[in-house]
């Protein structure tokens, strides 16, 4: 039934050794300095599912596969595909296994991708399963990290919606495997999860919880800023209050490390101040751009 | 191994529960969570054969145990080894003609398979999808294969 002898998948960091992550990363460095065959992949084709939204997860592994002479097929909704029609997506897995050399999926279920590594006969390459996991944007975070500084024991404050946001969840495991000392700076109720702090705790990792982000950033040396969606909150009022008390402005960043970079997954909303964009700590398009050449090296992995 | 099916302590279980020609006794398991080994197994609504269940019988060993008495059914050992989980020191005898023809503890298996239903409502096992739930078995719990959610406690409400 599954993907058979070899087929190789990446549904979470966790299935990543540092070894293999610091390998991967210094392959997106050499496509990053064009040193790449642009026929790769030429004549396979990437099935891109999407039953979430999205724009940089989507387009950026679209524009990979173009790069590297693949094509892509897409499905972007529920609305658009037979699963509105009551299809399990185990069903659709296998029916789109037979129409690409590799799938990418996002689906509002966690556990969605390992399901559809189960049942596909191609790879599967996990791009976002509800709350869980989100490998590929993990390794261009490491990626952006690693341009600016060595990652090992640096001190990286995770800030907003560490509860339901996946990619924090995501980079706190990988950190955890370089040394690094993770501050938490979150609502209350947006915590991060007692059992992946306490996961995180017995590999070794210091995680050090503070209430407001002045008393840590002359300490950090990575600011990585999630986005604290409404609808966690009861009112319009409320997330008001809470969201414009992370907020990331040029004045609190003055009393900055030089070398600090602030990171975002992106979209944000109002916890950058867009006058931070014009700042050297502003490191967040540039992590975004980086989706490309740290996703084409994905489908190198899994594809060739 | 050949031995009687009556031993020391089983005497007192007698009086409440008659032997068995042909099955599986599942003895020692823990005072009061016979009928949860019975719903781990999967046995409760869907065996046709007699069961016997007797809970916080006198036990030497254990102070009290519960017994489960299945007849005319020789349970596997993925079967039994899910029994570890809530009751570790639980042990195994395989009747044949009211003789134990075979007798042995649990372990503690690595994965368990669509007996654990997974906590998370968000999990893609919580869903129509053909698949069972899967998980890892921890020293301190199990975790979701799926989601990576972990149970730590109260793990018999989890049980399908």
């Amino acid at each position: 039934m599954p993907g058979g002898v070899g087929t190789q998948h990446i549904i979470s960091i966790g299935d990543f050794d540092r070894t293999e992550i610091d390998k991967l990363l210094d392959h997106a460095r050499q496509i990053d300095q064009n040193k790449y065959d642009t026929f790769a992949l030429q004549g396979k084709i990437l099935a891109v599912l999407f039953f979430e939204p999205s724009t940089r997860t989507r387009m950026s592994f679209e524009s990979a596969i173009a790069r590297l002479g693949g094509t892509s097929i897409s499905v972007s909704s529920i609305e658009a595909c037979s699963i509105a029609k009551g299809e399990t997506l185990a069903d659709t897995i296998r029916v789109v296994s037979g129409y690409a050399d590799a799938i990418v999926i996002r689906h509002p279920k966690e556990g969605a991708a390992r399901l559809a590594a189960e049942f596909a006969h191609v790879p599967v390459i996990n791009a976002g399963d509800g709350a869980g996991q989100h490998p590929s944007q993990t390794l261009l975070d490491l990626y952006t990290i690693r341009q600016s500084m060595p990652i090992d024991g640096i001190d990286v404050a995770l800030v907003g919606d560490l509860r339901y946001g996946r990619t924090a969840h995501s980079l706190a495991s990988a950190l955890s495997l370089y040394g690094v000392r993770l501050h938490t700076i979150s609502p209350k109720g947006l915590e991060l999860p007692a059992s992946l702090a306490t996961a995180l705790s017995e590999n070794g990792m210091e995680i050090i919880e503070h209430d407001d982000i002045t008393d840590v950033i002359r300490q950090v040396d990575v600011l990585y800023v999630t986005r604290i969606q409404r609808e966690r909150f009861p009112d319009s009022t409320s997330y008001f209050n809470v969201s414009s008390s992370y907020r990331i402005t040029p004045e609190l960043l003055s009393t900055a490390k030089a070398h600090l970079i602030v990171l975002h997954p992106l979209p944000r909303l109002d916890e950058i101040d867009p006058r931070v964009d014009a700042l050297p700590h502003a490191r967040y398009f540039e992590q975004s751009r980086n989706g490309v050449p740290v996703r084409m090296a994905m489908l190198l992995k899994v594809m060739q | 191994m050949k031995n009687a099916q009556k031993t020391g302590e089983a005497e007192h279980e007698d009086l409440l529960v008659r032997r068995i020609m042909n099955g599986t006794v599942i003895d020692h398991i823990d005072a009061g969570e016979a009928l949860n080994v019975v719903k781990i197994l999967g046995i409760a609504g869907t065996t046709t054969e007699a069961l016997s269940i007797a809970t916080n019988v006198m036990s030497g060993q254990m102070g009290k145990k519960d017994i489960v008495k299945l007849s005319n059914r020789e349970l596997s050992k993925d079967e039994v080894n899910r029994i570890a989980l809530i009751s570790p020191r639980a042990t195994i005898n395989i009747i044949r003609n009211f003789k134990v023809y075979q007798k042995k503890g649990v372990e503690i298996p690595t994965l368990i398979e669509g007996s654990v239903r997974c906590p998370n409502p968000g999990c893609i096992s919580n869903t129509n999808e053909p698949i069972k739930s899967k998980f890892a078995v921890l020293p301190n719990g199990l975790r979701c294969l799926y989601c990576d959610s972990v149970i730590t406690k109260d793990l018999t409400s989890h049980i399908i």
